[in-house]
């Protein structure tokens, strides 16, 4: 009797096959980093020189160089902070999307549409109002705090029940709680007009008040972060092929998953912290980085840094752009780009798989 | 009176988007007799009923109910005549069997009519017959799988059609379950003359209690006919591409097929060329 | 049909007094409901600053002179207070509407996005193109009817599905609120009052010029969906199922989100998109009537009832003075979580 298996494709197969199909060669993703790189630099220099007030380059020149002398060196100086505080929560935000869509296996997962910005926003604004926080750093371990307490919520809430954390479970989650939360912040902020008056910066994020001071207080939490989510990707390979064979190729699940999901929460939290909630960068970065460069996230994470940054830094300008002499927040602008792009994933996806 | 009600297809090609599924197919349900549709996955057996029911419109042809198109009658008068219960019908959470049972009052009741002594009549008929007047105020989500598919049963007798179509009304239920439903439309067919048309999985099941069966393939009809002259090895061959046998079922005296794999022979079995058939 | 087996007397008994029973709790539901409306608006034009006793308050309101109340009541608290009632019918009957055809308790209109998208337009006419009254609410309706076509539109692939309208419709309402954001943030000054309207609903400053579009848009499009009452409790068993019934889902449908936009749209130019109220009135007015019959008018009776009772909470329990929206969302939100949880765990419609 023949005893040749049948052509069912055992899981093996079916994965070597999945990662064949989406593996680049290295070539390419040489070639998109240095396109990164390339884009990245552009939009630095974009957003350093372009602003409600034109000036010329010799007063880039000598403002990089220290000097602040004339308004448009003056300009330019305040925009370096502002250019350099994009470019850190762009990467931030995209590298904690990518990782929380290889930790929930959610590609509508993105620390916006879950709500874990809001999270942060209402705990810094209540760490105001009724615990008198106003210490730079306690804002930040505040909102990191906040972020961690929603993702926690949300997910709980999301995975409740049939079918575990599917995309329509956890994006309804993340809304409703969104939604909820806006709800209290504003009723905690309302009474106290000393809030009141810095309500807006809480409920739309911007990275127009930046400084290298609140820079500087965010960075050991945005370093850390970076870290721990860049070196979980090795993790994040196999939870991507289930948890019952991550665990079978070794993985300790529970824990490689708490601890991406530590270091995407302490990303978020931290450029909450200091730019307010941007929802959509966490979204659309990794989604474009996965046509970019594959599913390997050994690539994936820090590709998403660089594009989270190219993203946001472009946002920036275009707000600073369109709506000239006035500004548009940058929240706002990745909404506008970022909800049309949540939409046209929603309608890839086959239903049985939200 | 519903041996006065005739349901035909005339070369009725139908398809979804640029995929044709039924090309120009012939079909005569007999009436007052119950029609069992077979063949293989995605031979376009669902999609037939679906226009039968006028819930899909043809891309050719038509579907006639004596005599006239139904995609082109008004949809209560259809529906007075016609029943359909789909696959997977929705039962909204926490709703009773009785309030669902009397959905199916629907196309017998005008905007501002109240419900009447005959609605009652007629909904407590639907739950005798399908024995499910214990069950009247029991929440239909709280129910077995084979009380439900009752329940839905109920809801379309309620409806009050001399002709009933039902796709796959046998799925998900264990063997007991699924001899419950198919004896209890056998009952109506016997005790009311409904005409019924079932899409059925199970080819045995279909030959036990069909007295029509159409085997499609393809989407066409490839035999039609008394279940004994259908269900052949020649036709199985054909529709499903599966070797078998078949012999007659001890039980019913109906045929029944016997499928050959490419394990678990006795000696004197001929075995199946390459191992799968064609 | 050859034989007819006439049921058993009994049975039919049973059938019938089932229904009757059923039909008498609905009654009685609608009823006691009704009642707490009528005592909750009188209380809204009784409570303020001053207190105005029942005599009063009816004087005015028929239309005679009492020294004090003909401004205070007539004036500022009955326009407020009909405006309460109006936006509340409106939204918990287009919110029960919304959410019986979509089968989903969460596919309410201030989940999905319509109501932010009516929200978005006003605001901007308003701020931008410095419009008011009719042309606001005109400005709200074809925004809201807009953003409803177009997710009808986005959603339909192969067949309108009932999650990818849901996942969509928190997409377009991201949209719509960033928009209000913008708008709101490009007025110049961010007038916080202001603002707080179009983003979560607020009473405040109602008058008759806004209130009476409202009014006759609910007096105009409810009967529309009463009329549909039964289309709709059909289209509850699957689209296939009220098909074979003999409707015709795809104009039912149509019809009943035309009226539901509009009711909604009418109500949010006069009052901002109230947070919650839609989302809330069905799943509440459920949960008292049980299942028995359409949820139809007790979701409008539930809404009404909880937008007057939000509104004297805001104003007067809570030493600031808060708007109705941010009190319907404290409340609304908790439940919102907990229907989440609970579907979730039912393995329920998600």
């Amino acid at each position: 009797m023949t005893l040749a298996p049948s052509p069912s494709p055992t899981p093996g197969a079916a994965v070597a096959q999945r990662l064949g199909s989406v593996r680049r060669p290295r070539s390419v993703r040489v070639l998109w980093l240095l396109v990164v790189l390339a884009v990245l630099v552009a939009v630095m220099t974009t957003s350093v020189a372009v602003g409600s007030r034109g000036v010329g380059w010799s007063e880039i020149v000598a403002a990089l160089g220290g000097s602040s002398e004339t308004i448009g060196e003056a300009a330019v100086t305040k925009r370096i902070p502002r250019t350099v505080l994009a470019v850190v929560v762009g990467a931030a935000l995209g590298l904690s999307g990518a990782v929380m869509q290889g930790v929930t296996r959610n590609p509508l997962a993105d620390p916006g549409v879950l709500g874990i910005n809001m999270g942060a926003s209402l705990a810094v604004v209540v760490g105001f109002a009724w615990f008198g926080l106003f210490s730079a750093t306690s804002i930040v371990w505040t909102a990191i705090a906040g972020a961690a307490l929603a993702a926690v919520f949300v997910y709980a809430v999301g995975s409740l029940g049939r079918g575990g954390a599917t995309p329509l479970k956890l994006a309804l989650a993340g809304t409703a709680t969104s939604a909820a939360l806006i709800s209290f912040l504003t009723a905690v902020a309302l009474p106290r007009g000393d809030i009141a008056e810095s309500i807006q910066s809480w409920e739309i994020g911007g990275v127009g008040g930046a400084s290298f001071s609140g820079l500087r207080t965010v960075l050991p939490f945005l370093v850390v972060g970076f870290a721990v989510s860049l070196l979980s990707a090795r993790a994040l390979n196999s939870l991507a092929l289930g948890d019952e064979l991550a665990a079978g190729l070794g993985e300790r699940v529970v824990l490689a998953r708490g601890v991406a999901a530590l270091g995407s929460v302490l990303l978020c939290g931290a450029a909450t912290a200091v730019a307010g909630p941007i929802g959509f960068v966490g979204l659309v970065v990794p989604h474009v980085c996965r046509l970019l460069v594959g599913v390997d996230h050994r690539w994936l994470l820090p590709f998403t840094a660089l594009t989270g940054a190219c993203l946001l830094t472009a946002s920036d300008v275009v707000g600073r752009i369109v709506a000239r002499p006035s500004e548009i927040d940058v929240g706002i602008i990745t909404a506008l780009i970022g909800a049309p792009f949540f939409i046209a994933i929603v309608r890839r996806q086959k239903v049985r798989e939200l | 009176m519903s041996d006065t009600h005739s349901l035909t297809a005339e070369q009725l090609t139908l398809g979804y988007g640029d995929r044709t599924v039924i090309e120009d197919l012939d079909l005569v349900v007999p009436a007052g007799r119950i029609t069992a549709i077979v063949g293989a996955n995605a031979c376009g057996k669902s999609t037939l009923l679906r226009s039968m029911s006028r819930l899909l419109a043809p891309r050719g042809g038509r579907v006639l109910l004596d005599g006239r198109a139904v995609h082109g009658m008004p949809a209560k008068e259809l529906a007075r005549t016609l029943g359909l219960l789909p696959q997977s019908p929705i039962a909204p959470e926490g709703i009773t069997v009785a309030d669902l049972v009397g959905r199916g009052r629907h196309p017998h009741q005008g905007i501002f009519s109240r419900w009447s002594r005959e609605d009652d009549a007629a909904v407590a008929a639907a739950l005798e017959a399908t024995q499910t007047t214990a069950l009247a105020d029991r929440a239909v989500d709280e129910l077995s799988g084979g009380q439900r598919q009752r329940v839905w049963i109920a809801m379309a007798l309620a409806q009050h059609t001399d002709v009933l179509l039902l796709d796959e009304p046998t799925t998900f239920l264990d063997v007991s379950h699924q001899i419950e439903v198919l004896d209890l439309l056998t009952d109506l067919n016997r005790t009311r003359g409904t005409t019924v048309v079932m899409v059925l999985h199970d080819l045995n099941m279909a030959a036990r209690y069909a007295d029509h069966l159409v085997a499609l393939a393809a989407g066409r009809v490839h035999a039609a006919g008394a279940p004994a002259d259908v269900l052949t090895v020649d036709t199985v061959r054909a529709v499903f591409e599966l070797e078998c046998r078949v012999i007659v079922d001890p039980t019913s005296g109906t045929p029944l097929m016997l499928p050959i794999g490419r394990h678990h022979m006795t000696a004197d079995e001929p075995v199946a060329a390459g191992g799968r058939a064609g | 049909m050859t034989v007819v087996v006439p049921p058993p007397a009994a049975t039919v008994d049973a059938v019938a007094r089932n229904r009757v029973r059923r039909a008498g709790r609905r009654r009685a539901v609608i009823t006691v409901l009704a009642v707490l409306v009528v005592v909750a608006f009188a209380a809204s034009l009784m409570i303020g600053r001053t207190f105005y006793p029942p005599g009063d308050v009816v004087r005015v309101v028929l239309g005679q002179e009492v020294q004090g109340a003909t401004f205070t009541v007539g004036r500022l608290r009955l326009p407020r207070a009909v405006l309460a009632v109006v936006a509340g019918l409106s939204f918990g009957l287009a919110g029960v509407t919304f959410q019986t055809m979509l089968r989903n308790a969460l596919a309410s209109p201030d989940v999905i996005g319509v109501t932010s998208g009516a929200g978005a337009a006003a605001a901007f006419a308003i701020v931008f193109l410095g419009w008011s009254g009719t042309a606001v609410s005109v400005t709200a309706i074809v925004a809201a009817l807009a953003v409803a076509l177009l997710m009808y539109a986005l959603a339909f692939t192969d067949g309108v599905v009932g999650t990818r309208l849901i996942l969509i419709g928190i997409g377009i309402a991201a949209m719509a609120r960033s928009i209000t954001s913008w708008v709101l943030s490009e007025a110049g000054a961010w007038d916080f009052a202001e603002a707080l309207r179009w983003l979560t609903g607020s009473l405040n400053g109602s008058t008759w010029e806004a209130t009476v579009p409202a009014l006759v848009a609910l007096v105009v499009l409810a009967p529309v969906l009463l009329v549909l009452t039964r289309q709709l409790g059909a289209l509850q068993l699957g689209d296939d199922t009220a098909s074979a019934l003999g409707i015709r889902v795809d104009r039912t449908r149509v019809v009943a989100i035309v009226a539901a936009v509009g009711l909604l749209a009418f109500a949010t130019a006069a009052c901002g998109p109230i947070a919650f109220v839609s989302f809330l009135a069905g799943p509440i007015a459920a949960r008292i009537v049980g299942p028995n019959g359409s949820l139809l008018i007790p979701a409008a009776l539930v809404g009404a009832l909880l937008v007057l009772l939000a509104d004297l909470v805001g104003q007067f329990a809570l030493g600031t003075r808060f708007p109705v929206g941010v009190v319907t969302g404290v409340l609304g939100a908790p439940y919102l979580i907990y229907l989440i949880v609970r579907t979730n765990r039912a393995g329920g419609s998600l």
